[in-house]
């Protein structure tokens, strides 16, 4: 092997991984970097949609949601199978997002922000209200653990070594799909909409495809949320959380893969290292958006590497072009 | 006895639609110069009766009280202005929005570090005796607040067209580069769009306060009902921004009495849904 | 070649990750740990910010008198926000990193039901301070879980006990849709039938919902006699002043949610007659000499209120009594796990603020109906009533 296919980012993901698991025995930060894990899908699947595709959801937490609440349901209530629900969950979620996404994609800018903003309301307020259902406010209890090959999944390691892999493999995917003919596509949309219709990209129908599939990804990360937790409440699916998702993709960096890791893994981290400011911590966490947005607003990773280029550019005199 | 629960009903959504209007006005006030939306514009509300709650505990006069917390917010919504959206490199919606958010989660953590967790009344402005009309009761605070909106909606009016200010305001949202030709201080007209929702945002919040109490993370779902409205009204006209806000507001009541509580901030949402996917210039035309 | 830049950052991050994990295992501590976890910031922070005063107080008094069993406690304190994510998070962080013995919290019932469900399975005893039934029932499947906060099923079921002796047959019940509302209407509905008593009218509000008027002209179109209201921070309070607005005369009940000065000042004269189910703490001042809580009551509220400028509430007296009993166990028995839940199990007429506790092997709470005394708001007082 050379070093060059040594340095490929999937294998050192793998690794990293693996290394993760062999070392790492604190269950705290193993349930941390679970988390991490759970939103990064999300992140990835919402970056698809707003990175890739140009389109804005400020409702994104409804999917998430509904996958947990159909993968919550059907298990602790109805006994089905944990896979099997994941499945039926990511089935529903699919469905709504094409019944929503059919009116709504047509929308622009605030419109459409607007209007995933109320989706993600209302459903907000269904798993609130419907309470013989989803348990209302005070939750849906005894969600068993996931199982697999007659291992079971009970242990936050034993998670880990599930959530990973199957977030190794979701951003290969995704990767694989942004390189793609799709993904070409995909970019002359967000670079314009008339002028990808005019190259031939059926615009209204490759947006609803991605509105869809980041659906998908909210949908199965939230029946891992489910399963992980092993109880689920309304609260965590509120407007807040979406906004926060939305800012883990810009944190960042819009229409990037890795930096959706990134975002996720910084915003999922940060307030459990604010815990120690008590009252203030949600003081600078306001702050701490504004300033990002106002001074990296292509995201962490890329502002800090345009500071960094724009100081090399300064020591060798060199002109910025 | 039907009938005057119907118009008890009537009243209780045309006061909460008021409300909503007042809080869709500093949304278009905004959108108005800047193509902005401006996800603080609920911690205003809350900002405005928080502070003029407290200046009148060291002052028991309301008119101070009003004057001084309205003063205090509109400075706050023009430090906003100058400290986070002047030095915005990049500002595209999504950029702006994230920053509004973060000022809005700033400004909601400073006023609980400020005034705690607890909430805190306001007297009414004119006494507590209800009114008695045809079986249904409503308070002069009720009043107060949809006489005001209406003299506010009509003052907003003048403004934009009869002004000059108003008008070159109005051009700026309509076509920064154009206005900027003819000379309109772009940076201005912004800015004064900034204190004058502030301003008003500040007045809402003070009006409602002796019937909703005051405290500090009252902004959230006020701000964002204030949001549909205006969004419902079209967002670029002041007229459809306080017809939204009636329109939520009675709606919601309705729903409330003859369907279900449960769901009744649901409503205000899913009208929004409808009027988005099947008129989705708003109810009447944007002014520009 | 940017994407590898990122991958190795990625890398690097991981590698912080698993030395700060390694560096966390630090040698054994001498000093007792207790955590806490309570909702200190967020929708339901009038339960947190006085658990976590109670709770700092409590220790450092227990500290200065000489700790327990010559060991200093130590209590670390982490805000869950109300949110069930973090609340977990703490928990795990509590159990691995800051090795506690035993957690007191959470404030809320379904951050309670994430967190117990580990420390279930951790073996470790947890003292919940929220209300919900089902945090410690059913007792076989909750061995290590306790809890010192009344459940509504007992202020429910004072109210029906109080309203049966007026002869009040026809009640009209306005809940939150929260937690602590959708439980509290669970138990009005299902234990109405018990008193004779018939629920005519069913409504909810939004925890932030600043207009219940629409719901109430709706109750004044029933034959009800009482309504009774469910809720907890400003919203009952609006309740209140919207039945005066509507001329609604019926009498108004509140749960014990409203049990507290606050409630008073915001209602203002519209409060003036209401009636509620609350802790002795809120009236201790009235209650005989005889009562043996009257004693522990004012020790807590004396030293909160000279240590906090602020007036004593019920909730923070939920961690007082966790902090409290288990001091009392660890002094016994030490710090071996086992032994602390058997200890908390054994109590017995434990006087505390919230009630005289009998805990058994069946009951993890330890209360009954007599833990709650109806009060009357009177001239912007609590007046003790029955």
């Amino acid at each position: 092997m050379n070093p060059r296919q040594f340095l490929n980012p999937w294998v050192l993901f793998g690794a990293a991984v693996l290394l993760t698991a062999a070392a790492l025995h604190n269950d705290y930060y193993l349930t941390l970097i679970n988390f991490i894990g759970i939103h990064t899908l999300l992140v990835v699947g919402l970056n698809l949609l707003m990175g890739y595709a140009g389109q804005i959801s400020l409702g994104h937490a409804a999917f998430f949601g509904l996958g947990a609440y159909t993968s919550g349901i059907l298990t602790a209530t109805y006994g089905v199978d944990p896979w099997l629900a994941m499945l039926a969950g990511m089935l529903v979620c699919g469905l709504t997002a094409f019944l929503i996404g059919v009116p709504a994609l047509k929308l622009r800018g605030y419109y459409l922000a607007m209007a995933t903003l109320g989706f993600g309301i209302i459903l907000y307020i269904v798993f609130n209200e419907a309470e013989s259902w989803t348990g209302g406010p005070s939750g849906l209890t005894g969600i068993p653990d996931l199982s697999l090959f007659g291992f079971k999944l009970d242990t936050p390691k034993r998670l880990f070594l599930l959530i990973w892999p199957v977030l190794g493999g979701i951003m290969a995917l995704s990767a694989n799909l942004v390189d793609s003919r799709t993904g070409r596509a995909l970019r002359a949309l967000h670079e314009g909409e008339a002028a990808a219709q005019s190259l031939g990209v059926n615009t209204s129908r490759l947006k609803l495809m991605i509105f869809v599939w980041s659906a998908l990804y909210a949908s199965l990360a939230g029946s891992l949320y489910a399963h992980t937790l092993n109880f689920i409440a309304a609260a965590s699916f509120g407007f807040m959380f979406s906004i926060k998702l939305v800012t883990m993709v810009v944190l960042g960096g819009m229409a990037s893969i890795w930096g959706s890791f990134l975002g996720a893994a910084v915003l999922t981290v940060l307030p459990e290292m604010l815990t120690m400011f008590h009252d203030y911590e949600v003081i600078i966490f306001g702050v701490i958006l504004m300033v990002v947005m106002i001074f990296l607003p292509r995201g962490l990773v890329r502002g800090i590497m345009d500071l960094w280029e724009f100081r090399r550019y300064k020591k060798e005199g060199g002109i910025i072009g | 006895m039907e009938l005057a629960s119907l118009l008890q009903y009537l009243i209780s959504g045309l006061t909460n639609g008021a409300i909503y209007a007042l809080i869709a006005l500093g949304f278009v006030i905004i959108y108005h110069a800047t193509t902005i939306i401006n996800f603080a514009q609920g911690e205003m509300v809350m900002l405005g009766a928080l502070c003029a709650i407290s200046i009148y505990h060291h002052y028991p006069s309301l008119p101070v009280a009003f004057v001084g917390g309205v003063v205090l917010v509109t400075i706050v919504g023009i430090l906003f202005e100058r400290l986070a959206l002047r030095p915005v490199r990049d500002p595209n919606p999504l950029t702006l929005i994230i920053i509004t958010v973060g000022g809005a989660v700033f400004l909601k953590g400073v006023a609980m570090i400020l005034w705690g967790k607890e909430a805190y009344s306001l007297p009414s402005f004119s006494g507590d005796t209800p009114f008695h009309l045809g079986g249904a009761t409503l308070l002069p605070q009720n009043l107060w607040v949809m006489g005001l909106t209406a003299l506010v909606l009509l003052a907003l009016e003048s403004f934009f067209r009869l002004t000059l200010t108003g008008k070159a305001m109005r051009a700026c949202a309509y076509n920064p580069r154009a206005a900027r030709l003819v000379g309109i201080s772009q940076s201005r007209m912004v800015l004064l769009s900034f204190a004058l929702a502030a301003a008003l945002g500040a007045g809402a919040g003070i009006l409602i306060a002796p019937l909703t109490l005051g405290v500090y993370d009252m902004g959230t779902m006020v701000g964002l009902k204030g949001f549909c409205a205006a969004i419902l009204g079209g967002l670029g006209s002041s007229f459809g921004g306080v017809l939204g806000g009636l329109i939520l507001g009675v709606a919601e009541s309705l729903a409330t009495g003859l369907i279900s509580s449960g769901y009744r901030d649901a409503v205000a949402f899913f009208i929004l849904l409808l009027v988005l996917f099947i008129r989705p210039q708003g109810l009447i035309r944007g002014g520009s | 070649m940017r994407s590898r830049g990122i991958a190795v950052i990625l890398v690097f991050l991981m590698g912080v990750l698993l030395l700060a994990a390694g560096c966390a295992k630090g040698p054994e501590t001498e000093p007792y740990v207790v955590g806490g976890i309570f909702s200190i910031t967020g929708p339901a922070s009038y339960l947190g910010e006085p658990e976590r005063n109670t709770m700092e107080m409590l220790a450092a008094s227990i500290n200065a008198a000489g700790g327990i069993k010559g060991h200093p406690l130590k209590v670390v304190i982490y805000d869950d926000e109300g949110d069930v994510t973090k609340a977990r998070l703490h928990a795990e962080k509590l159990l691995t990193k800051d090795g506690a013995i035993s957690i007191i919290g959470p404030s809320l019932t379904h951050t309670s039901m994430t967190v117990l469900d580990i420390t279930q399975k951790a073996k470790l005893p947890l003292i919940s301070c929220a209300a919900g039934v089902g945090i410690t029932a059913p007792a076989d499947k909750r061995q290590w879980v306790f809890k010192t906060a009344q459940t509504d099923q007992m202020a429910v079921s004072r109210i029906y006990q109080y309203l049966q002796k007026q002869g009040t047959t026809k009640v009209a019940i306005l809940t939150v849709s929260t937690g602590f509302g959708v439980s509290g209407k669970g138990q009005l509905i299902s234990q109405a039938p018990q008193y004779g008593i018939q629920v005519v009218a069913q409504e909810v509000f939004g925890e932030k919902d600043t207009d219940m008027t629409p719901q109430l002209t709706k109750i004044r179109g029933t034959d009800a006699q009482v309504v009774i209201c469910w809720g907890t921070g400003p919203a009952p309070a609006l309740v209140a002043k919207n039945m005066k607005q509507l001329g609604l005369t019926l009498t108004l009940i509140q749960s014990h949610g409203a049990a507290s000065q606050k409630f008073i000042e915001l209602a203002g004269d519209a409060g003036e007659g209401i009636l509620l189910p609350a802790g002795k703490l809120a009236v201790y001042t009235q209650l005989p000499d005889t009562d043996p809580q009257k004693a522990v009551c004012k020790a807590y509220a004396d030293q909160y209120q000279a240590k906090f400028k602020k007036p004593v509430s019920s909730f923070g007296g939920y961690a007082y009594d966790a902090l409290n009993m288990l001091t009392k166990v660890l002094n016994q028995s030490g710090k071996d796990k086992e032994k602390i839940r058997s200890g908390l199990e054994g109590i017995k007429n434990y006087v505390g603020v919230s009630g005289v506790f009998n805990m058994s092997p069946e009951d993890h709470n330890g209360l009954t109906p007599a833990a709650f005394v109806m009060v009357k708001i009177d001239k912007g007082q609590f007046k003790l009533v029955d």
